[in-house]
């Protein structure tokens, strides 16, 4: 076995996924069995291979000119937010006084 | 005017010859799909407004004597996971069954500049994880050409329409298949441009490593034509290349003779059936047309559903972390502190396919795993995106399958996800890599299901792949 239920709750809370126990045994199982095909990965020899992170074939200049522009607003950017408030994302309490 | 059947070059004579009026071909497009999605369910919802509008700014261009634009008065369907401003942007999740975008991807800017004339917003699988398009949190959509089977994923909606008529062209998203796949399953040209090829700005994130936006057409030129359209640098995409775009559709003058193509004994070992009589048929046609082919090998194919799958996950894990509650629309009712609001709403809002991903994910990059999975996988990514980079020294072109069987049916692979990665195995080893690829159809199995010839070529090259696929559409 590849996965346990326990460390499948631990990777759930480090994701903040709350989950029923139905979907942890289903996801311990489905975990299980895709985990095991990555083991594939032993088979291969990659001693002296750099990593790739991102698919470069261009150095050089990224960087836009910092020219100003109008930036998107307070209104704009708060209308899709579940909870604004005094031009803010307002969340539950997180310290008490 | 058969409204399934319209290409670019027809609507654009039409327009020119005043036959109709860009604002009737809308308002005629907006009807036909209205009326045809309830076969398909391919589209989410139809943006009448924004595209009548965009229609009469057309008219108005043509009546001014001034261009139009290469995609004036085109009816364009577009995935729901590219942002677009006042029309909501749902992903095909409940997270973001509310989400307005304050802003349009720069695709969309470009497509809308051409005078393309967005119809709506396609389904797709949720956040764009699936091969199926069956986890959707809208239901699924069926293929037009079968309707009980799946139109392949994740932009199975924007295949769809344009399989079905009910938009001329498309551009959904491919992360390792995503445009591909479906385009094969339904019959219809798809393409992955190189990485960087097309900015991404506007596109919702799943694996920025590997994220594309594509087109979706019936005939090469069309998506060569869409593809030119909203290719090239973009400041707002620091990915974005600077390469220069060439005119595509001006090279697509049927001459493929002496073009050396390769095709890679790894992916035809496992292939079977009428997939590879169809491809092996194909790859025929092309030697007809003066190509040489000659077998190559790519070595690390056995190990890319595995690379692919730790770096897509990891990346997913990060990229949708920002669904947490604070920001996109959705929170959930029951969270009263911070910590149980992230959890809560996270729970009640994905699917199952999007836990999965965000689990594994979270798992190849937690403590102790991160060099074991996460390292490991980049570094046969640089095996994998050398195999092509060495077969390239020997051919112009690689010629492949796109999918191991045509379009299965719905709920066939629901309960088997490894089954389900699987079935990407011909698709994704471009995407890691980086590299142009597209699918165009090869004919249809006995049944009558489509299938597609996938083309492979150099960063930067779509020219090579565009002539090769529109010089073997010509021999149909």
């Amino acid at each position: 076995m590849k996965i346990t239920e326990k460390e499948v709750r631990y990777v759930a809370g480090l994701a903040n996924l709350r989950l029923s126990d139905e979907e942890i045994a289903r996801l311990r199982q489905d975990l299980d069995g895709i985990l095991e095909h990555m083991d594939k990965l032993n088979e291969i020899d990659t001693s002296g291979v750099e990593p790739m992170a991102q698919v470069l074939f261009e150095g050089g200049d990224t960087l836009r000119p910092d020219v100003p522009h109008e930036p998107l607003g307070s209104h704009s950017a708060l209308a899709n937010a579940p909870q604004p408030g005094n031009g803010y994302f307002k969340v539950p309490k997180v310290i008490e006084r | 005017m058969d409204i399934a059947t319209l290409t670019i070059d027809r609507v654009r004579a039409g327009l020119l010859a005043r036959e109709f009026s860009a604002a009737e071909l809308a308002g005629e497009a907006l009807r036909f799909a209205a009326a045809e999605n309830p076969r398909t369910n391919a589209y989410l919802r139809l943006c009448e407004e924004r595209a009548l509008d965009q229609a009469r700014r057309v008219d108005q261009a043509l009546a001014r004597g001034e261009d139009p634009g290469p995609l004036a008065g085109v009816p364009v369907a577009v995935k729901d996971v590219i942002v677009t401003r006042g029309v909501t942007t749902t992903c095909a999740s409940r997270l973001l069954e509310n989400y307005v975008p304050p802003y349009d991807a720069t695709a969309i800017v470009k497509l809308e500049a051409a005078g393309g004339v967005i119809l709506g917003k396609t389904n797709c699988d949720e956040f764009a994880m699936g091969s199926s398009n069956e986890n959707s949190a809208y239901g699924v959509v069926r293929n037009p050409v079968a309707p009980d089977r799946v139109p392949g994923g994740s932009s199975g909606g924007s295949a769809a329409v344009v399989a079905q008529g009910t938009a001329v062209v498309s551009l959904g998203s491919d992360t390792g298949g995503s445009v591909r796949q479906p385009a094969s399953f339904c019959g219809v040209v798809g393409i992955t441009p190189t990485y960087g090829r097309v900015s991404r700005y506007g596109l919702t994130a799943y694996a920025s490593s590997l994220d594309h936006i594509g087109p979706f057409a019936r005939s090469v030129k069309d998506a060569a034509v869409l593809l030119g359209v909203i290719a090239g640098h973009d400041p707002h995409d620091a990915t974005s290349a600077a390469a220069p775009v060439p005119d595509y559709s001006a090279h697509l003058d049927g001459n493929v003779k002496g073009l050396k193509l390769g095709l890679p004994l790894e992916y035809l070992k496992h292939l079977t059936g009428e997939s590879r009589d169809l491809l092996l048929k194909a790859v025929d046609v092309l030697k007809r047309l003066g190509c040489e082919v000659r077998e190559i090998s790519l070595p690390a194919t056995d190990y890319a559903i595995a690379c692919y799958y730790i770096i897509a996950t990891a990346e997913a894990s990060s990229n949708l972390a920002r669904y947490d509650g604070v920001r996109y629309t959705m929170r959930a009712a029951s969270a009263a502190t911070l910590s149980g609001m992230y959890r809560e709403t996270r729970g009640e809002g994905f699917g199952a396919e999007c836990k999965r991903r965000i689990m594994l994910g979270t798992y190849v990059l937690s403590a102790g795993y991160y060099d074991a999975y996460y390292l490991k996988a980049q570094k046969v990514r640089t095996l994998i995106a050398r195999d092509f980079a060495n077969a390239f020294q020997q051919v112009d072109a690689v010629v492949a399958p796109v999918s191991p069987f045509p379009a299965f049916k719905l709920g066939e692979k629901m309960d088997d996800p490894l089954a389900m990665y699987l079935s990407d195995i011909y698709t994704i080893t471009g995407s890691l890599a980086g590299i142009p690829c597209m699918s165009v159809p090869c004919g249809r199995t006995g049944d009558g299901l489509p299938v597609g010839m996938q083309i492979l070529t150099r960063h930067f090259d779509e020219t090579t792949m565009l002539k090769l696929a529109d010089a073997y559409e010509r021999t149909n």
